[in-house]
């Protein structure tokens, strides 16, 4: 990636059952879309710790994505509320760092929803783009990370 | 365009390799086995042009070689052949390879297959990582130098993560040689049938009074014109007679719990009220009951009682009263001679333990209300294709005569597509039946009402199947007109109807009298089903259908294992799809059972003691009971029988003590990094 042309870098994040296989299907069916994001498979999207997302915008990641089943068809019954839940917690966090919340996106994509998928890369990599670099304190942030060690966030 | 002879694989070895075999040394973590160094492999595949045409594939491998740790980095024209493999089983015996990283299609494609790959050269299959540069880099993208960045970044990522892989042990469980198939239509019948055939027990689980499904309702089926019912009738018989089945119809799936192998489904019984060890099936009680309400077998065409059952030649042949509907009056408990009727009958719940599980909950007929303009609430002579199926059965409420009132129609219009290839109802798939059952019925007609004029207005015909052209051929050589029109609405015409198209033939409006239209509704995913399929965590498709495990190679597997698809519940399809899938879903069912033990994910969590402050945090967010306090030690213990490897606790520790095998938050940690490096 060239320097003097800024492209977003997205972190996407997707479970094994509904996301990531919703993107296998936007690709079978050939739905272009930005090439920004790349995804990390975890088995369930409550496995994403808000370290990960922190360690993500402090390396630089312009936005992070997670991707997770549709309320009620979680692989593992409730997954996807603890991701949900995390995440509204990590929103407050990024303000309070100086990161916009929008550029961390949850969204419930199913296995079938490969049209959805393509949709939600465009539309968010197009957020990214409008909100330009993401202006993040490697240091300060790295600070979020180790306090967030020792938070605990349940259901 | 023919290939040269096999080239040899190109390959990078950076010079420090060593080129002897080299052990790798074992260092056992807690976690899972770890070798102390990693020599990491990295196969590059074209997938003929699917990769290569928009991946710079020699620029990848190139990138690749210079990853630290890499030891060799290769392209192939397809990983996944044998000869591919076999690139991956020489580098791991000779190039002493330990970690091997393929950058190919999907891991829900592949990842078997590689995983076998390494077992096979003697190397654990967790030691395998799969870059997507297919699904999700070759095939989204345009841009060759976009994607090759890209696929840069998923190899990287993969290597990062494979350098902190762990050896796990794949353990095997037994398998309970018992399945479950739920839905009694044609599909479940057959996949019970086959499956109690191989000599295990299938618990039939039906949520009618009787199995038959919607083939108990047709009247002839197409092209052969063989009477449904005497086809059907003598496989539910089967059913009912076989050893191996238990036949549990008026019952629900209600959950189903644990894992391939070791399923528990509880199915709750519902009350029928009647005693079926003591009925005799002798009919009194419907003689004798005063509530009458719409029957449902008939499409509403006719009524029934509160006690029933829903047809003569019922399996089981035995009587249930709709507690909804009935008022108690203690009619039917008088004549029964038997004393079947027990008004305190309550719900059973049962816990059935099965190895594998059969879907086949099959299909709704597409509710033609949805369309409006048909006005087939508005005029008693628009009915749907099911009501047809009643009105022409020699079983249904006309004895097979075809009248509205009491005329027989003299024009009669059969419309195709309702609720099919419909964008407006959100329905864009074919049913791919109603063509065919169009043409049945227009015969039908012909064949009962010769002098009738019967119109079919049609989008296409799709006479696809082994016998369906030549039978389209010959419903027209009996005088059936079709008609290439786009029916925009039914309307009252003195005593008649009028449907008003568009000719797409002629390019002109036109008015078509009838005494009777016949809307060929489509299949809807069943509604009834949606609890059972939530249940079972199964996936649909954007149609709404059951979505198969992949739509070529693993039709009837779903995303889980041990849960297999048959019928309409999958997709539309006619009666001998629907057997043929059934009996694919029974063989796949068969399987697992016939040999006795599966293998098991070992991606459970994993509690650090040393760290463990016993704060138990995690025990709250497990949704499976499987973290325990262990008071002696202060610590939590992971029951690995009862994790089903989520990796919430993980997330959730605040000593970050806990963590999922193969999903590490070191290994999730490290694919961040490389995400976000600069290439």
């Amino acid at each position: 990636m060239s320097d003097e042309k800024w492209s977003p870098r997205i972190v996407g994040f997707a479970c094994n059952w509904c996301t990531y296989a919703g993107a296998d299907l936007a690709g079978t069916s050939r739905l272009s879309y930005p090439p920004n994001t790349t995804l990390i498979r975890v088995m369930c999207s409550g496995r994403i710790d808000m370290q990960h997302i922190m360690a993500a915008f402090a390396q630089g990641a312009d936005g992070v994505f997670i991707g997770g089943c549709h309320p009620g068809d979680c692989h593992y019954i409730s997954g996807n509320y603890k991701a949900q839940a995390r995440v509204a917690l990590v929103r407050r966090l990024l303000e309070q760092f100086g990161i916009e919340p929008s550029r961390l996106r949850l969204e419930w994509i199913s296995a079938g929803e490969g049209t959805l998928f393509a949709e939600v890369m465009a539309d968010f990599t197009g957020h990214i783009r409008e909100l330009g670099p993401s202006s993040v304190e490697p240091d300060r942030i790295q600070a979020a990370e180790h306090i967030l060690r020792s938070v605990s966030v349940g259901s | 365009m023919e290939k040269k002879k096999e080239k040899r694989p190109k390959g990078e070895r950076p010079k420090s390799a060593p080129s002897k075999r080299e052990r790798p040394k074992g260092g056992r973590s807690k976690i899972g086995r770890r070798t102390s160094e990693p020599r990491i492999g990295v196969y590059v595949c074209h997938c003929g042009v699917n990769i290569s045409a928009t991946v710079d594939v020699p620029g990848v491998v190139k990138f690749a070689a210079s990853l630290p740790g890499v030891a060799i980095a290769r392209e192939y024209p397809y990983v996944c052949s044998d000869p591919g493999q076999k690139l991956i089983m020489d580098d791991i015996r000779r190039e002493g390879i330990n970690r091997v990283v393929t950058a190919t299609c999907s891991p829900r494609l592949h990842e078997g297959t590689f995983k076998k790959t390494l077992q096979e050269a003697g190397l654990n299959p967790y030691f395998l990582e799969i870059a997507n540069i297919r699904e999700q880099c070759s095939w989204v993208h345009d841009d060759i130098t976009e994607a090759t960045e890209k696929a840069k970044r998923l190899v990287m990522a993969a290597v990062a993560r494979s350098r902190l892989l762990e050896s796990l042990d794949v353990k095997e469980v037994s398998v309970v040689p018992e399945a479950l198939v739920i839905g009694g239509g044609i599909a479940g019948i057959q996949a019970a049938l086959d499956i109690a055939n191989a000599g295990f027990t299938v618990h039939l689980v039906e949520r009618q009074p009787t199995i038959g499904g919607h083939m108990a309702q047709l009247d002839k089926t197409f092209p052969t014109l063989d009477c449904s019912a005497c086809i059907l009738t003598p496989k539910m018989v089967e059913v009912e007679r076989h050893p191996n089945i238990r036949l549990l119809t008026y019952s629900e799936v209600e959950a189903v719990e644990g894992y391939f192998g070791n399923f528990t489904a509880r199915v709750r019984r519902k009350a029928t009220f009647v005693d079926w060890d003591k009925c005799t099936a002798c009919n009194d009680c419907v003689d004798a009951c005063p509530v009458k309400v719409e029957d449902e077998f008939n499409m509403g065409l006719s009524q029934r009682k509160a006690i029933y059952r829903p047809f003569p030649q019922a399996v089981p042949n035995k009587f249930v009263i709709q507690k909804e509907v009935c008022i108690k009056c203690q009619k039917c408990q008088k004549v029964c001679q038997p004393e079947a009727i027990d008004y305190d009958m309550e719900d059973r719940l049962e816990e059935i333990p099965v190895g594998t599980i059969v879907v086949a909950t099959g299909y709704d007929q597409f509710s033609c209300v949805r369309k409006p303009e048909f006005g087939y609430e508005q005029y008693e002579n628009v009915i749907s294709g099911l009501e047809f199926e009643r009105l022409v059965s020699p079983s249904g409420p006309t004895e097979g005569h075809i009248r509205v009132g009491r005329k027989e129609p003299g024009d009669v219009v059969f419309i195709h597509c309702v609720g099919s290839r419909d964008e407006t109802v959100g329905n864009e798939y074919c049913s791919r039946v109603c063509c065919m059952t169009t043409a049945k019925q227009a015969h039908l007609v012909k064949e009962k009402l010769p002098q009738a004029n019967v119109t079919v207005l049609y989008i296409d015909v799709r006479a696809f199947g082994k016998g369906f052209e030549e039978f389209y051929v010959r419903v027209k050589e009996e005088g059936v007109s079709y008609r290439r029109a786009n029916p925009s609405e039914i309307y009252r015409k003195g005593e008649r109807l009028a449907v008003r198209a568009e000719d797409t033939l002629l390019g002109e409006t036109v008015e078509i009298e009838a005494d009777l239209v016949v809307l060929a509704a489509g299949m809807v995913p069943s509604a009834s089903s949606r609890e059972v399929i939530s249940a079972l965590r199964l996936s649909r498709s954007a149609d709404g259908f059951l979505m198969e495990a992949h739509p070529k190679l693993r039709p009837v597997e779903t995303a889980i294992d041990g849960v297999y698809l048959a019928g309409c519940c999958q997709s539309p399809k006619d009666i001998p799809d629907t057997v043929a899938q059934a009996k694919g879903a029974a063989a796949s069912a068969i399987a697992p059972m016939a040999r006795g033990r599966v293998e098991v994910e070992p991606i459970t969590a994993f509690v650090d003691d040393q760290r463990c402050s016993g704060c138990r945090t995690c025990e709250a967010v497990c949704e499976y009971s499987a973290l325990s306090f262990n008071e002696e030690e202060g610590v939590m213990t992971v029951n690995e029988a009862l994790c089903k490897g989520c990796g919430a606790c993980g997330a959730t520790c605040p000593s970050g003590c806990i963590t999922l095998r193969h999903y590490t938050d070191r290994q999730i940690l490290a694919q961040i990094g490389a995400m976000l490096t600069h290439v």
